[in-house]
């Protein structure tokens, strides 16, 4: 069964369609990704699949039930949650101050602790500037920080919005094995990049979106060799 | 000395009554983004909801009253008219509470009449303080106002609650993510803000024991001059900005002893702080999106 399911997607800005009814599934212990050029409506879609943007039409399952009118900050609580698109984290507040808000649907605190201590196992860095307030971390630190945030609420379905935008190579390279290593250890992962052969390479399946409507999809692999997506995103 | 002392204190009173009013402002316009421009008329229901109750004789009934009888308008309010207008333009919200505040002034005309209502909470009487006679009611106006803004400070800083408000302030979209009840965070902003008004409307009354269906507006409008001196959306600014207001007041009205000119002073001190400093004293810049 799939973990999450959207079927026939609509949403509209004011007159403007900008998901034309689209469809896609993310299976349990996958990495799917979704590719597309700028003003495709990645964004859109990773938006009003959790609520934050209203749909116009369409349904979303989660883990096989219906969440098409649930609001955003409930479906936290069911498992799914969303790294967003320029990371987003609380400036004004700590490092630990955001961690604390990512776990802000956990009530126990020996839990909390647990996770606490995973993500700075998992990223050092954030240990060592835990008294940092957020707004002057560096880029790669905030996209690790809003990452680790969302990783807080110990989400089943964790999804990315362009998590490598703004990063140097290195840096990009580092998130995507962060990516891969959250997926080994049981995280179902819906990613949305720019950085196409970098998402297909490590997806198990993978769509592209054009201007509102899923146009292909495939095996990583598959799109990977596909002759339209490597004219389009690999600049093959 | 005396003269210097008591006008201090007047000014310190006021300043926590314009503080306590410019935080309902600040935190509202901080967190849900408006301008409740009907703020200010909450001071006035509190008013006649003391003078009601004031009726039994029990002063602290009548606060508590008031105090509860305006969270329930404030939240009321904010789920009648504002939320709807939810993601609209600042324009109709603007305009939209600019009605709110109309329709509680001629409420209150209706219900009440045009003239003042005459209403005395409580004598403090007053104490001599090196050498100056200083109203008691004045120094309990201090000591709320320093309470209310520690345990504001500290509950924002430090509490799960108060932290998701700074989060829905930052970021409300970011806020949903992580499970924060973006309108519930709202309506406790309206809840907190309306009961410092209606303490507001105690202090104030202690002061001027006149209640009419237009004594919100001028305090109302002030204690805004005060938060945006203080840089709206800033809590700790709301605070200072309030003080400042209320010791200029003072001072203003112990040289001039017209209240017209006071208000032109600090209206013009509004001005020309805001040419110096567009953001006020402890407000940022809003980082805009990258
Ligand atoms: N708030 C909005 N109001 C009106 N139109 C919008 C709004 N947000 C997005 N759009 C439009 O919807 C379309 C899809 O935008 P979206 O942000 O989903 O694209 P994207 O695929 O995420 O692009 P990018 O790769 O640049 O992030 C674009 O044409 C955009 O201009
Ligand atoms: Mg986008």
């Amino acid at each position: 069964m799939a973990l999450l399911e959207v079927n026939n997607l609509e949403v509209y800005y004011g007159v403007i369609c900008a998901l034309k009814g689209i469809s896609f599934h993310v299976n349990e212990g996958e990495i799917v990704s979704l590719i597309g050029a700028n003003g495709a409506g990645k964004t859109t879609m990773m938006q009003s699949t959790v609520g934050i943007i209203p749909k116009r039409g369409g349904q979303v399952l989660f883990d096989g039930q219906d969440i098409t009118k649930t609001p955003c900050h409930k479906i936290v609580k069911l498992g799914m949650t969303q790294v967003p698109e320029g990371r987003r984290i609380f400036q004004e507040l700590t490092v630990y101050e955001n961690l604390m808000m990512g776990a802000y649907t956990m009530k126990d605190q020996q839990e909390f602790k647990t996770e606490l201590d995973k993500i700075y196992d998992l990223f050092p860095r954030l240990a060592e500037r835990r008294k940092q307030i957020a707004g002057t971390l560096s880029g790669g630190e905030q996209q690790m920080l809003a990452m680790s945030r969302a990783l807080m609420s110990k989400p089943k379905l964790l999804m990315l919005d362009e998590p490598s935008m703004g990063l140097a190579p290195i840096l990009v390279d580092q998130i995507f094995s962060i990516i891969k290593e959250l997926h080994a250890a049981g995280t179902t992962i819906l990613l949305v990049e720019q950085n196409a052969s970098k998402a297909l390479e490590i997806s198990d399946r993978a769509y592209v979106l054009e201007t509102g409507n899923i146009t292909l999809s495939g095996t990583g692999a598959e799109l990977m060799n596909s002759p339209e997506v490597q004219k389009a995103y690999l600049g093959g | 000395m005396e003269v210097i002392l008591s006008t201090l204190i007047n000014g310190l009173s006021l300043g926590g009554i314009y503080a306590m009013i410019a935080l309902g402002y600040t935190m509202v316009y901080g967190i849900a983004k408006m301008l409740n421009f009907a703020h200010g008329d909450i001071i006035m229901v509190g008013g006649y909801v003391i003078f009601v109750v004031m009726a039994t004789g029990n002063p602290l009934l009548a606060v508590a009253v008031a105090v509860i009888a305006c969270v329930i308008l404030g939240i009321t309010i904010e789920r009648v008219a504002y939320r709807p207008l939810r993601g609209a333009s600042p324009l109709a919200v603007l305009i939209t509470a600019i009605g709110v505040s109309y329709l509680l002034q001629s409420l209150a005309q209706i219900i009440f009449g045009s003239a003042p209502k005459m209403v005395t909470v409580y004598e403090f009487g007053s104490v001599q303080f090196l050498g100056a006679t200083v109203q008691v009611a004045s120094l309990v106006t201090m000591a709320v106002t320093v309470v209310v803004m520690a345990v504001l400070t500290l509950f924002v800083k430090y509490t799960r609650l108060g932290r998701a408000m700074i989060a829905v302030s930052e970021d409300r979209d970011a806020a949903q993510l992580m499970g924060i009840n973006v309108n519930a965070i709202i309506t406790i902003t309206f809840a907190i803000g309306s009961s410092l008004a209606a303490l507001a409307g105690l202090f104030y009354l202690m002061k001027a024991p006149n209640v009419s269906f237009t004594m919100g507006a001028m305090p109302g409008i002030k204690a805004f001059t005060a938060a945006v001196i203080g840089g709206i959306g800033s809590i700790p600014g709301a605070m200072l900005g309030g003080i400042l207001l209320g010791v200029v007041e003072s001072i203003s009205y112990k040289i001039t002893a017209i209240a017209p000119y006071t208000d032109a002073i600090e209206f013009s001190i509004l001005i020309i702080i805001l040419l110096v400093r567009p953001t006020g004293f402890l407000g940022k810049k809003r980082r805009e999106k990258v």
